[in-house]
């Protein structure tokens, strides 16, 4: 007889209820099973947004600034003409004014002042106030209006401050401004403070006249803002006007000033960037390392719903759903916490995070919500990606073979040998690319592609160490510690390959500053022979030794040698980046000994051309080499130079060149010292000379610094340090994912391994041996990745020191390794990962062991 | 329901199945016993559509297990099978209820429908008031009888269990097995149980045992 057969339960079309259940017994439930586990993900991709964020926020609010600044100052001009150090002679102004096409010509004196008694510059703008209402109405007409009243820009010794120069100098009107020029004080009354919308930065203006006579500009422009005719053809007036230009003088548009602003810093932009999105990198890399481990842990869980229907297309959409919501979790979490230390940044090193680009610029944090969707959803991405391989793996649990009872699946190691060649291919490949538009680009490809290859080689050659280098011989435990490890040698390699990440990186950035602060420190105690050094000011032009203070300096008694040396911007002809002439006594005989040269010409300087010693970036930047003669605009004329050879400079990223101070005053006039070198006599003390030196000074009012060489060395490296601090701060946070890292993955192998314990507690294995072998395998593993790390770090740092330092910022540094910091941090990270093993283990047997037997079978 | 017409499997040179047949009908339970290493396992896993055959056919309800792929013979097993492991294998993080009511959210069955079904397990196999408690909360027996609450819920075709008490003491196994037989004869299901124990096998209606020669009907 044929009974009728069972019928199914009313089969739903998937409502909304049921794929809720599904999406929690899939996706939720296995996030919330393990909640230290999803935090730590979570934690890791905040961290890689939060600083990536942070970066971002920092360096665009930056460069915002500086724009902005920029195009203030240019108000409505259609070109401006400008000569960087000491502007051009007045004379070129009725010149340019009557060039036909040009509407209204606005002269301008542009210069930084230093402010005695405060440990601050200003910019001082000199503008013809009449003139000027017509190009910068926002400063004009400001002072103009207020200027009724008899406080206008016109009035003798006055200055007009913007609203952040009267708060950020707590100034108010009818208070007096002290300013610097040469080695002496200026007064100036503070006639009027603009309104806060009319220039955003901290600046003064004056009339033209009264800034060219107090602040020693006589007959000097530094430049003339131009605003077209109307219906004016701008190709053809802009090649009139500089057929009218004297050498070193040159034409700009302001969308032309404002990119060189933002372009001078873009190499330390893009490399902290880079800096920042390595790590998200890292935390891309924990999730994955925990999604790994968890795919593992699960295993039963996956097969026994893969026996239930649950299809391979919803196991993998189920993963990467699981994926999304820890990389969304993180990127919100991530852009809270960025947003908060940009602001905090911001707050406390300014615009370049301590690196010193962006003096004078007072930047406000807002967020853009474009900006924010693109960090979200890169956070996501980062956690999306980490989660496809592991999704993958999930989805092809093999249900029959996971479910059976005993199965512990030693899953056999995947080898990727060929594609993690072709990738170190790649990265060699890569180092043969030039930078692309000066951002070392094929450098942090050659990185990635370095990293991604180690960590596809990781399961190779764990596999190979485990089977070749750990015997399973000696006590029970370590037998059964080896068996471990080379059995489960798959969760292993994952185990290993987040150290190696981690610790790579960590690696890479310790050598690479340490190399460049010794190298920095080698620099100075070279370029840095004297006993003393005197100096009015390096970024303020206004502020000199003048003859008579070299005078006063050279009338001492007590020393041997005195060089007055002579800073001084110039533009090339066709280029507008600023080139730094060092004028200082050098011949071709003595140079060695002045300047750290690395390569110089043995063949005599060509007759006719001025001799010069060029720093790395001088040469990188132009494309000249040793032996190049090129064209220098000195003192409204152009001369030819010959390099003689190349130094290194790691003070001046736009380049600079050295010659003689003697052809150097025969060729502009200019005989100002910006700082002078001494040299005692062996007898005499230098503070005992500081001291007679000030004293013989005195009748100057102006600041200047005298400083013996080694707190001039333990300044500079104190203002390294600020600067790299945000990379120490990187250093910690890979060494923290480093240990999460190892964490995560002892945690989940222990506690998948209860069932062994409990065993092994039957048969007698004690506590304190179950202890030990945990131990051996995580420091085993630990090992294992840190000396992967120490060996793929090393190369990173190679490339960081030899490729992408060169191509971001033109000089070079020699490779010194932290030995000692390595060492200790590497012993670090291995105990960290025996004692994280041990750990995990007391947690697992904690338990019930016969529970935990029972769950095993 | 169930047709199995002379099925084999090979893996490598080894033959562990040679032209196995057996017919299970609706509310038929039967047991197939043997020695270890004779293939039980495996049976199983061709009849659960885990892995497919070299030869021969598994017809349920009229479709051909071995003629679906890979993603078809997942959709079989979502609608129609149910299983019991010896294992229990409920999923950790889900409650008593919710483990019961996975396959009707496979199935997309939510609501009234779901929960009067869980109900009426959990209330059949005496669990109704631990619901809402974790597996990890629950003694071995009660993990079992979740786990056959579980095997039902979407009232399948045919229910394999594989060794379902292996893991519990005698009382438990009786009353799991009992529970078992129960719920497959009340659905109107086909029942597979394999198992080494005697005890077990005679829950059922009829036992099959399974040598190298072949399945034969243990009289």
């Amino acid at each position: 007889m044929k009974a009728p057969a069972s019928t199914p339960l009313r089969l739903g079309p998937g409502t909304w209820r049921a794929r809720w259940a599904l999406f929690e017994a899939t996706v939720l439930g296995p996030l919330r099973l393990v909640p230290g586990r999803t935090a730590l993900a979570v934690v890791a991709i905040a961290l890689g947004v939060a600083l990536g964020f942070a970066v971002h926020l920092i360096n665009r609010v930056a460069a915002d600034e500086v724009q902005g600044a920029s195009r203030a100052l240019f108000g409505l001009a259609d070109f401006s003409v400008q000569a960087p150090g000491l502007g051009f002679d007045e004379q070129l102004f009725p010149v340019v004014a009557q060039v036909p096409g040009v509407a209204v010509a606005s002269p301008v004196v542009e210069v930084q002042v230093r402010l005695p008694g405060r440990d601050r510059n200003l910019k001082l703008v000199g503008i013809d106030a009449f003139r000027a209402a017509r190009l910068q109405p926002a400063l004009a007409e400001g002072a103009a209006e207020r200027g009724r009243a008899g406080h206008g820009l016109l009035a003798a010794d006055s200055v007009w401050l913007s609203s952040a120069a009267a708060q950020a100098l707590d100034l108010d009107v009818d208070d007096d401004l002290e300013v610097q020029v040469a080695l002496d004080r200026v007064r100036l009354r503070v006639a009027g403070v603009l309104p806060p919308g009319a220039y955003a930065q901290p600046v003064g203006v004056l009339d033209i006249a009264e800034a060219q006579w107090r602040l020693g500009r006589l007959g000097r422009l530094d430049r003339i803002d131009l605003r077209l005719e109307a219906r004016a053809d701008r190709a053809a007036v802009r090649a009139a006007l500089e057929r009218v230009l004297p050498p070193g003088v040159q034409l700009v548009t302001p969308g032309e000033a404002t990119d060189d602003a933002v372009r001078l810093t873009r190499a330390y932009r893009s490399n902290l960037t880079a800096l920042a999105l390595v790590a998200l990198f890292t935390g891309a890399f924990l999730v994955f390392a925990t999604q790994s481990l968890a795919v593992a842990h699960r295993r039963r869980e996956i097969a026994l719903l893969h026996a239930m229907g649950l299809t391979v297309r919803e196991q993998l959409v189920a993963s990467l759903l699981a994926g999304t919501l820890v990389g969304a979790l993180g990127a919100a979490l991530g852009l809270l916490l960025g947003s908060f230390v940009a602001r905090a940044g911001l707050a406390a090193f300014g615009g370049d995070l301590g690196a010193g680009y962006f003096r004078g610029v007072a930047p406000q944090l807002e967020v853009a919500p474009g900006e924010v969707a693109v960090f979200f959803l890169l956070g996501v991405l980062a956690s999306l990606v980490a989660t496809y391989g592991p999704a993958r793996e999930a989805a092809s649990v093999p249900a029959a073979r996971a479910l059976k009872a005993g199965d512990e699946a030693p899953l056999a190691v995947r080898r990727h040998g060929v594609v993690a060649s072709l990738l170190l291919l790649a990265a060699i490949a890569a180092l043969m690319l030039p930078p692309v538009d000066g951002v070392p680009l094929p450098g942090y490809v050659s990185i990635a592609c370095l990293l991604f290859g180690a960590v596809l080689l990781t399961p190779g050659v764990a596999a190979w160490i485990f089977d070749r280098l750990l015997q399973p011989t000696g006590a029970a435990w370590r037998q059964i510690a080896v068996a471990q490890l080379r059995g489960t040698a798959r969760r292993a390699t994952v185990s290993i390959a987040a150290v190696l990440v981690s610790f790579s990186l960590m690696v890479a950035m310790a050598i690479m500053v340490f190399s460049f602060r010794e190298s920095l420190e080698t620099w100075m105690e070279r370029i840095l022979p004297a006993d003393l050094y005197v100096r009015a000011g390096s970024a303020t032009p206004t502020a000199f030794l003048d003859p008579a203070a070299q005078g006063v300096i050279s009338g001492l008694d007590g020393t041997t040698r005195i060089d007055f040396v002579r800073f001084q911007d110039v533009a090339l002809p066709g280029e507008r980046r600023p080139l730094t002439i060092i004028a200082r006594p050098i011949e071709e005989a003595n140079a060695e000994r002045v300047v750290p040269i690395r390569r110089f010409d043995e063949r005599p300087a060509p007759a006719g051309t001025v001799p010069v010693w060029a720093s790395e970036a001088a040469l990188d930047l132009r494309g000249f080499d040793v032996g190049t003669v090129f064209d220098l605009p000195l003192g409204g004329r152009v001369v030819r130079a010959s390099v003689r050879g190349v130094w290194r400079d790691y003070e001046r990223p736009g380049g600079a060149i050295v010659m003689n101070r003697d052809e150097f005053v025969q060729l502009t006039g200019d005989r100002n010292a910006t700082t002078a070198a001494l040299w005692l006599r062996e007898e005499v003390q230098a503070d005992d000379f500081s001291a007679r030196l000030r004293d013989a000074l005195k009748q100057r009012s102006g600041d200047y610094d005298v400083g013996v060489p080694g707190a001039i060395r333990q300044r500079s490296l104190a203002l390294f340090d600020r600067t790299f601090a945000v990379t120490y701060l990187l250093e910690a946070v890979a060494v923290l994912i480093g240990l999460f890292g190892i964490s995560a993955s002892m945690s989940s192998q222990v506690l998948a391994r209860r069932g062994e314990f409990g065993m092994l507690r039957h048969l007698g294995v004690t506590r304190r041996e179950i202890g030990r072998m945990l131990a051996f395998e995580g420091a085993a593993l630990g090992t294992i990745g840190v000396l992967a790390g120490l060996v793929v770090g090393g190369v990173i740092s190679l490339v960081l020191i030899f490729v992408v330092n060169r191509q971001s910022f033109h000089w070079t540094m020699d490779l010194h390794v932290p030995w000692l910091a390595l060492a200790v941090l590497s012993g670090v990270l291995v105990a960290a990962a025996a004692a994280t093993a041990m750990v995990s283990g007391r947690r697992a047997m904690g338990d019930d062991v016969v529970r935990a037997v029972k769950e095993d079978w | 329901m169930l047709q199995v017409r002379n099925v084999s499997k090979s893996f490598g040179d080894r033959q562990v199945l040679r032209d196995v047949s057996l017919a299970v009908g609706p509310g038929e339970y039967v047991a197939i016993v043997g020695e270890s290493g004779v293939g039980k396992s495996t049976l199983l896993n061709l009849i659960a559509g885990l892995d497919v055959p070299d030869s021969g056919e598994l017809l349920l309800e009229s479709t051909d297990l071995a003629r679906l792929d890979e993603q078809q013979r997942t959709l079989v097993r979502r609608t129609r099978m149910g299983f019991v492991f010896q294992a229990f294998h409920l999923l950790p993080h889900l409650t008593v209820a919710r483990n019961v009511a996975l396959p009707l959210a496979l199935n997309g069955v939510s609501g009234v429908a779901a929960s009067t079904r869980v109900e009426e397990l959990l209330d059949a196999v005496g669990l109704a008031d631990r619901a809402s408690s974790l597996p990890r909360e629950l003694s071995g027996g009660e993990m079992q009888r979740v786990a056959v609450a579980r095997s039902l819920a979407h009232r399948p075709a045919l229910v394999l269990a594989d060794e379902p008490t292996g893991n519990l003491d005698p009382d438990h196994a009786a009353t799991t097995l009992e529970l078992l037989r129960a719920q497959i004869r009340r659905d109107r299901a086909a029942g597979i149980l394999v198992t080494h124990s005697a005890t077990a096998a005679a829950s059922t209606d009829k036992v099959y045992e399974l040598t190298r020669h072949g399945l034969a009907l243990r009289a």
